[in-house]
């Protein structure tokens, strides 16, 4: 890599240094925005012991489920299950350890990590099992949560369109989680459908500027509808 | 009779006002949206990062990057924004969302809300409802009264893990319409043909009966 030219040309390049017992930052929201290809690599590559930190922990056989299937994951900080069996069976079972965070409080923790705040309070759980062990400090007359932010040893995003600088946009809500992962990984990777020329990218319209992009790749993509809803 | 799925959405649609930003739960919620009333002008916030949520798009039209909280295939419509998870959540904490309506497990009287998990049976995780619950002062739960085995959902201390704490003032039941005051439900409307006595029965939770309980009116359509 010369200068600020963060290009790769092989998966294998772009998750280069990913170690058993890493933390993994992943973007996505459900199906929709996951960085398919890196998800995979991580999958050929074997690592284990992962703690995986993503909204969701994608469905059985898609997403981050391929990780699932061959316990590489050991801990997952995520705010949903939901319909994916595998991993509610696993975690129900006790075999993986799954820390339920509300997708809020996930979102910014994502984003203090990025940002250099250690912890920040909110009002989000308070009263319920979310709060057990944490500080708890009132400003105003209200009580606040004490939450601490998250970085992780590699964040793994799926972008639209970036050009050789790491400039990243995003496509309608595949954004989600996205652009927050992307500033909280010691290396980020940012997996994107096209990289374009240097200056096409309008400087006003990017969502993820270089300086948080170790590496850019550009891929292909299934997309899977997890919901696929038409109107009648 | 109880109320059928649509109408709770249709009584909970009259509580929208022209010019509010509303946040829709998964289910019965995501309902709602079919019975604003026209002429009235909504904006529908997605948490996943979209305000301004339009109809389920055409065969044509559909995206595999557009979708709502519940991973439904959806639609921007004009005047929409797009953002990141925590911008989302922002407007959420920070109280900008006008009315938020979203479904549970239980409620009580202390106006906690459970709607989360059942220990050793079954996680769903919390999604973005505790975020909501904590961060909206305007919120309408949905839920039915009771189970299929006729045990109340509205109790005087919630049994299942809590959603969020002393946040919930009014409930929309397939039965009734209550609102949470003072350690008590209070009954404001009943289902058309559902008796006070019915509801009274179903309620476990301390429940206030006024002289008079109005059957629940629905707009015309």
């Amino acid at each position: 890599m010369a200068g600020f030219d963060k290009r790769v040309y092989s998966y294998e390049e772009a998750m280069a240094g990913l170690e058993d017992g890493m933390t993994v930052i992943a973007g996505g929201f459900g199906l929709c925005g996951i960085p398919e290809n890196l998800i995979a690599e991580i999958k050929r590559k074997g690592t284990r012991d992962l703690t995986v930190v993503s909204n969701n922990c994608g469905v059985d056989g898609f997403g981050l489920g391929v990780l699932l299937t061959d316990r590489q994951i050991s801990k997952v900080i995520a705010s949903y299950v939901g319909e994916n069996k595998l991993f509610e069976e696993q975690l129900l079972k006790g075999e993986i350890e799954v820390i339920l965070t509300p997708q809020g409080t996930l979102a910014e923790k994502m984003r203090a990590g990025g940002a250099g705040i250690p912890a920040f309070f909110t009002a989000t759980g308070v009263g319920t099992p979310v709060a057990e062990g944490k500080e708890v400090r009132e400003f105003k007359g209200r009580k606040y949560l004490m939450e601490e932010s998250i970085t992780g040893d590699f964040a793994i995003v799926k972008g639209w369109k970036a050009d050789h600088f790491g400039n990243v946009v995003y496509r309608h809500t595949a954004q989600n989680f996205n652009p927050l992962a992307a500033t909280a990984g010691k290396i980020t990777v940012v997996e994107v459908e096209e990289i374009v020329e240097p200056g096409e990218l309008d400087p006003t319209q990017i969502h993820t500027p270089g300086i948080y992009v170790d590496r850019v790749i550009c891929g292909t993509f299934e997309k899977r509808i997890e919901q696929r809803t038409i109107r009648k | 009779m109880a109320l059928t799925r649509e109408q709770m959405a249709q009584r909970v649609a009259r509580e929208m006002q022209d010019g509010y930003y509303v946040n829709l739960g998964i289910g019965i919620p995501t309902l709602v949206a079919n019975y604003i009333p026209d002429g009235m002008e909504v904006m529908l916030q997605s948490e996943n990062g979209l305000l301004g949520m339009g109809p389920f798009p055409t065969e044509e039209t559909i995206d595999a990057d557009m979708i709502n909280a519940g991973k439904q295939t959806v639609t921007a419509r004009i005047g929409a924004s797009i953002f990141n998870s925590a911008e989302s959540f922002a407007m959420i904490r920070g109280g900008h969302v006008d009315l938020t309506v979203l479904g549970a497990f239980e409620v009580d009287v202390e106006g906690n809300i459970a709607s989360w998990m059942i220990p050793g049976k079954l996680v769903k995780g919390m999604g973005g409802a505790m975020d909501l619950v904590a961060g909206a002062d305007n919120i309408i739960v949905i839920m039915t009264h009771a189970s299929k085995d006729g045990e109340s959902k509205l109790l005087a201390k919630c049994s299942l893990p809590l959603t969020g704490a002393g946040c919930i003032k009014r409930v929309l039941t397939d039965l009734a319409y209550l609102e949470i005051e003072n350690g008590a439900f209070v009954l404001k409307e009943r289902a058309p043909g559902v008796s006070v006595e019915e509801i009274v029965a179903k309620t476990a939770g301390k429940l206030i009966v006024p002289d008079h309980v109005p059957e629940m009116q629905f707009a015309a359509q």
